[in-house]
């Protein structure tokens, strides 16, 4: 059972926290899309299946028992790293929460909402290359350097780790579709999809050094959990990004052709 | 859901740039599915290949990972584009098959010279005698680029008609 084993996980009220701002997220999501579609102009059942679907991985990922497995095996932190830092922003992109707010919040609020989306630092913070910068530039340094057998010693810093994994994928999953929520950036899609393809690069290239050089060090585990970890994370960070790719190329085909940018591919 | 009824192109007769896209777009989708091939019957099925082993030099890493952040690329981007030209009616269907076999035998030939001799990123199998190995990825690759030419001249021939 968890927390027999006394891992430094502690199944304490702290552990749960996430699990209530989640829940509490989405209750605030789904309340709000009632409310559109039955004073409102209505809201995409999609949209509601893709939070609910997010907020779910989300919480599958920081349930005690899967803290308590990520915490003795590299290969459960993986999967956790997955579903938090990728595949759950991805859902809850494609969920249009930010629409959804400006449409519910009073005026003034939402006015609120859109000077802080406006705001330099998260025009900053949302650029495409910041963006890749962020994410997969924040897993060289975690994975490639002793900063992660640090979080596996403080609960402080470990937090830090899973909160960076879901703002930063957050913010590259919203700036390389730019949508369906209006993004701070309007940039093109070849520099779009240029960053897209950095990325799956850089995310193959770090599975395999970690694969062949044993990263991350320092903390304990063996040689072929460590390859297996990083064989997740090149696989499942292939699925990640296509699906990426898939998301965004079906956006581009529902556009109507006079808006939408061709793929000068070919002549 | 709105439906996308408003994107349909009347429908028309495929010119020359079509004719040009349908063969590019295919290739890429080609590449992609060949890559794809590659992964699941050569690293997952038979698991010869070695998804990476310490005499791979750097630059072979490098290019190992930009090659397939290409290839997933290259098949999802060209669904794409082809599903796109398809739904405008533009699509010429034998020219897409033509690009396809290019797509295919050119990655699978590249694969064999330059990740396999040149790069040596990995080899086909281990502890055995490559040279068979080599000549029949190799062939193969050729194999497909020659049906991918017949392809193509037989297109040529019947538009001529």
């Amino acid at each position: 059972m968890p927390g027999s084993h006394g891992l430094g996980v502690d199944a304490s009220s702290l552990a749960l926290l996430p699990l209530v701002a989640i829940a509490a997220l989405t209750l605030a999501y789904l309340v709000s899309a009632r409310h559109q579609r039955h004073v409102g102009s209505g809201w995409s059942g999609w949209r509601c299946a893709f939070f609910v679907g997010g907020s779910l991985l989300l919480a599958a990922a920081l349930a005690p028992p899967t803290l308590t497995w990520a915490h003795h095996d590299l290969r459960g932190h993986m999967a956790q790293h997955l579903a938090i830092g990728m595949l759950a922003p991805l859902a809850w992109v494609l969920a249009a929460p930010v629409t959804l707010a400006l449409k519910t919040l009073p005026t003034g609020a939402a006015r609120h909402l859109v000077a802080v989306l406006q705001s330099p630092p998260l025009r900053a913070v949302s650029h495409p290359i910041t963006a890749l910068l962020l994410n997969v530039g924040g897993m060289y340094l975690l994975y490639l350097t002793p900063l992660f057998a640090a979080t596996q010693q403080g609960s402080t810093l470990h937090a830090w780790m899973h909160l960076h994994f879901l703002l930063a994928g957050y913010l590259f999953c919203w700036a390389i579709l730019a949508g369906p929520d209006s993004a701070p950036h309007g940039h093109g899609l070849r520099l779009r999809l240029g960053v897209l393809f950095v990325s799956m690069a850089a995310h193959a290239i770090l599975g395999k050094l970690m694969y062949g050089y044993l990263w991350p060090r320092g903390t304990g585990h063996d040689v072929e959990e460590i390859q297996a970890a990083a064989m997740l994370m090149y696989y499942g960070g292939d699925l990640a990004e296509a699906l990426l790719a898939i998301a965004l190329m079906v956006m581009w085909w529902r556009l109507p052709r006079q808006r939408r940018e061709a793929l000068p591919l070919l002549p | 859901m709105k439906r996308s009824s408003p994107n349909e192109a009347p429908s028309e007769i495929p010119t020359d740039r079509d004719a040009r896209r349908s063969l590019g777009y295919a290739a890429l989708l080609g590449i992609g599915v060949m890559a794809a091939i590659d992964e699941i019957v050569f690293h997952q099925l038979l698991q010869w290949h070695h998804f990476f082993d310490r005499a791979t030099p750097t630059i072979g890493i490098v290019s190992d990972g930009l090659l397939h952040a290409g290839e997933l690329l290259a098949l999802v981007i060209g669904t794409f584009l082809l599903l796109d030209l398809a739904r405008q009616r533009r699509l010429a269907m034998r020219l897409a098959w033509t690009g396809v076999l290019f797509g295919m035998g050119g990655f699978q030939l590249f694969d064999g010279i330059v990740s396999h001799k040149l790069l040596r990123i990995h080899q086909i199998r281990y502890d055995v005698d490559l040279l068979a190995y080599d000549l029949a990825w190799n062939l193969s690759a050729i194999a497909l680029l020659l049906l991918g030419a017949w392809l193509l001249r037989r297109t040529r021939q019947l538009r001529r008609h």
